[in-house]
């Protein structure tokens, strides 16, 4: 196996961690959390085909990872934000409970 | 495959598994940044220096704090009774485990394809801040912009609404 092919693998399953957290979880907070492994997972195979694609001096895919950093950045500022709102209108971050959009 | 590579990648994945299965929800943060670090490990040992301390002063040292903030400001960390799974959970781990193995088909299907190792690519931090500055200083303008609209609207998301106080 190469070591391209490693890394890969390592991503895919840390994404389907990512994906089954923010699946079957209840609490909003742990599906943020699933979501933040998903990007991160997306930001490894992004620098393991910079590190192994043709021209890694264009610095292509490293670009991509930082800036896929930042935006992962904001996404959660954001997303823990609207868990706090939430939390305060309707006194839970059950997301089983959560079964209207009406305030 | 060196050894290097199986303890980093058995640590990234056990803190991602950690931090899904959990019962408490401050066990989860602090197992999620066990993840962020085996991440930024793997990322030095793909010879991405500056994404790997970027990953470290990011992740751990911001998205880790906030997620910590927000379950003690939620009052997350107590259990609920009725478990901490969905009442779906089985469809969300069906869903998962196919979309791992469309995802390990495919790498295995292309593994013989992919590029053998290569050389460490001698890249600079100086050259990354010319590459910042030169070829993407569009994207990272807009991406000061976003983060600036993103503090701003999470701040006003969250902030305390006296008016409207029931």
């Amino acid at each position: 196996m190469t070591p391209l092919a490693g890394f890969l693998l390592v991503a895919a399953l840390l994404f389907s961690i990512g994906l089954a957290g923010a699946l079957t979880r209840r609490n909003a907070i742990l599906v943020l959390i699933g979501i933040e492994l998903m990007l991160n997972a997306a930001n490894l195979n992004l620098i393991a085909f910079w590190r192994y694609g043709p021209h890694p001096e264009l610095l292509t895919g490293m670009m991509f990872a930082i800036f896929s950093i930042a935006v992962a950045a904001a996404e959660a500022a954001v997303g823990l934000g609207l868990v706090i709102s939430i939390h305060r209108h309707a006194h839970t971050t059950d997301l089983d409970q959560m079964n209207r959009m009406k305030g | 495959m060196s050894f290097v590579f199986y303890l980093l990648a058995a640590l990234t994945v056990a803190g991602g598994l950690a931090a899904v299965l959990l019962k408490n929800t401050v066990h989860c943060a602090l197992a999620l940044t066990v993840a962020f670090a085996g991440l930024a490990f793997l990322y030095l040992n793909l010879d991405a220096q500056f994404a790997g301390f970027a990953q470290i002063l990011v992740y751990i040292g911001a998205v880790a704090i906030l997620v910590v903030f927000a379950i003690l400001l939620t009052k997350g960390s107590e259990t609920p009774k009725d478990g901490v799974f969905s009442k779906t959970w089985l469809a969300g781990l069906a869903v998962a485990a196919g979309v791992f193995a469309v995802l390990g088909w495919a790498v295995l299907q292309t593994a013989p394809m992919l590029p053998k190792a290569t050389a460490a690519p001698a890249v600079t931090v100086g050259q990354i801040g010319n590459a910042l500055v030169d070829r993407y200083v569009l994207p990272l303008e807009i991406v000061a912009v976003l983060l600036t609209v993103a503090l701003i609207g999470a701040v006003i998301v969250a902030m305390h609404d006296k008016e409207r106080t029931r």
